[in-house]
């Protein structure tokens, strides 16, 4: 796979966030806050198994595995107070979730920067999206070694 | 004036008790002709997951803040947000946010610095209005426009730039970042990397009390007595002083402004809103680490 490019996942979901109005963006955003599943309960019961994710402005965590099949699956864990850090999430899981590693692998860092948020959403926000998806593909590339 | 103040006991020990409003307060004036409420919120999508009914949302970072240079928007920008708003030169703006209040402060300070004549804090903000049990709307409401006149930005009384605050050191300076902030062991909030500047410590002179600690575990300021203990007696502050706080971006040091100005009546405290990310990055600004002022 070429690096740079997005998955078609990815790639609608950016068609989607860019083909509407600035202000319609937040509203798309906060529909990726409410889809984003609740953790299961061998995480939800043992949040020790998780990865903090400290770049972003309110508290996240997120596990990360890679099954025999080399599909990833993803979980977060970011709280209702903190909309714009689960928007994120939910992006990274719609997005990647059951997706094969090496698609996972080739997502570009600053793919964020295809959504039309930069307007919207302060970089520093921005940056804890990079930074989840900075630690899902560090991780991804740890339990494949 | 059009809105009446609100007259809770608490508020009345406060230097200007109009500056605050309560929960129960605006519950009761919620519809009150001439009264617009405003959210401004540390996360940028709060407001869109449900906010008191009938209030409009103030961004600190696409509203108030000049999209090319590090500045806030002038007179016409400031006008023109305001009428889009349906805030009124002579509306009675009520601010309130996440976080105790640390936006909602924020976007006072700036209001104030363009004379807007009556805009008051929610004592408690968002988490206590939500903790009482109180309504949430996620209707946006469409106000009519208003013509807000243009007023420029007067940054004389209570802002503070960089030239400012050198001939200010040896003076009563507060900086109200974490510990760990002031001493230079982080260089950034906690929590918050890559806000940061290239040197770690504080302002010579400057003494640490972290924004925080004026507030309550209910978001609401502490009563003026804890206020005075912590900066009169604590601190060694005095009413009379000329005093800067500072942050890191003027955020969380517009609270403190708000405590010390209009809580416990300081003639004349300046934010300087450029703050650490300015001070720790400029070439020779003289800078202190560790837990010494």
């Amino acid at each position: 796979m070429t690096t740079g490019t997005l998955n078609p996942r990815l790639q609608e979901i950016a068609e989607d966030f860019s083909s509407v109005p600035a202000k319609d963006r937040l509203q798309l955003l906060l529909e990726f806050a409410e889809e984003l599943p609740p953790l299961p309960a061998k995480y939800a019961d043992h949040r020790d198994l998780l990865e903090p994710v400290p770049e972003c402005q309110s508290p996240l965590f997120l596990a990360v595995e890679v099954d025999g099949g080399d599909a990833v699956h993803l979980f977060f864990d970011a709280p209702r107070e903190a909309p714009t850090t689960r928007g994120f999430a939910g992006i990274l899981h719609a997005g990647l979730d059951g997706l094969d590693a090496d698609e996972v692998l080739a997502t570009p860092g600053e793919f964020s920067s295809q959504l039309g948020l930069s307007d919207l959403v302060s970089p520093l926000r921005l940056r804890g999206l990079a930074a989840m998806l900075a630690r899902i593909k560090r991780q991804v590339r740890e339990q494949r070694a | 004036m059009a809105v009446p103040f609100d007259s809770a006991p608490k508020f009345q020990d406060y230097a200007r008790p109009q500056m605050l409003v309560s929960t129960d307060w605006l519950a009761e004036h919620l519809d009150d002709p001439g009264l617009v409420v405003a959210e401004s919120d540390e996360d940028v999508l709060l407001y869109e997951t449900g906010h008191i009914p009938g209030a409009v949302k103030l961004d600190w970072h696409t509203e108030l803040n000049d999209p090319v240079t590090r500045d806030y928007v002038d007179g016409a920008g400031f006008a023109r947000l305001m009428s889009e708003k349906g805030i009124g030169r002579d509306t009675t703006l009520i601010l309130y946010g996440d976080r105790n209040n640390w936006w909602a402060a924020y976007a006072l300070w700036v209001c104030t610095l363009f004379g807007h004549p009556d805009v008051r804090l929610l004592d408690g903000g968002r988490a206590k209005w939500i903790a009482e049990g109180r309504p949430l709307s996620t209707d946006v409401p469409q106000r009519p426009h208003t013509d807000y006149p243009v007023v420029e930005r007067d940054d004389t009384e209570f802002r503070a730039f960089r030239e400012q605050v050198a001939a200010h050191l040896g003076a009563p300076m507060i900086d109200v970042r974490s510990p760990g902030e002031y001493t230079g062991e982080l260089l950034h909030m906690p929590d918050y990397p890559q806000e940061g500047a290239l040197r770690g410590g504080h302002i010579p002179g400057a003494r640490n009390v972290p924004w925080a600690r004026a507030a309550a575990e209910d978001a609401t300021f502490r009563a003026r007595k804890e206020l005075e203990a912590i900066y009169q007696d604590e601190v060694g502050l005095r009413p009379d002083d000329d005093v800067v706080v500072y942050c890191r971006i003027g955020e969380r040091s517009s609270h403190t402004w708000f405590v010390l100005h209009h809580l416990l009546g300081y003639g004349r405290v300046r934010n300087y809103d450029g703050s650490w990310t300015e001070w720790g990055n400029s070439v020779r600004a003289p800078i202190r680490r560790g837990e010494t002022p």
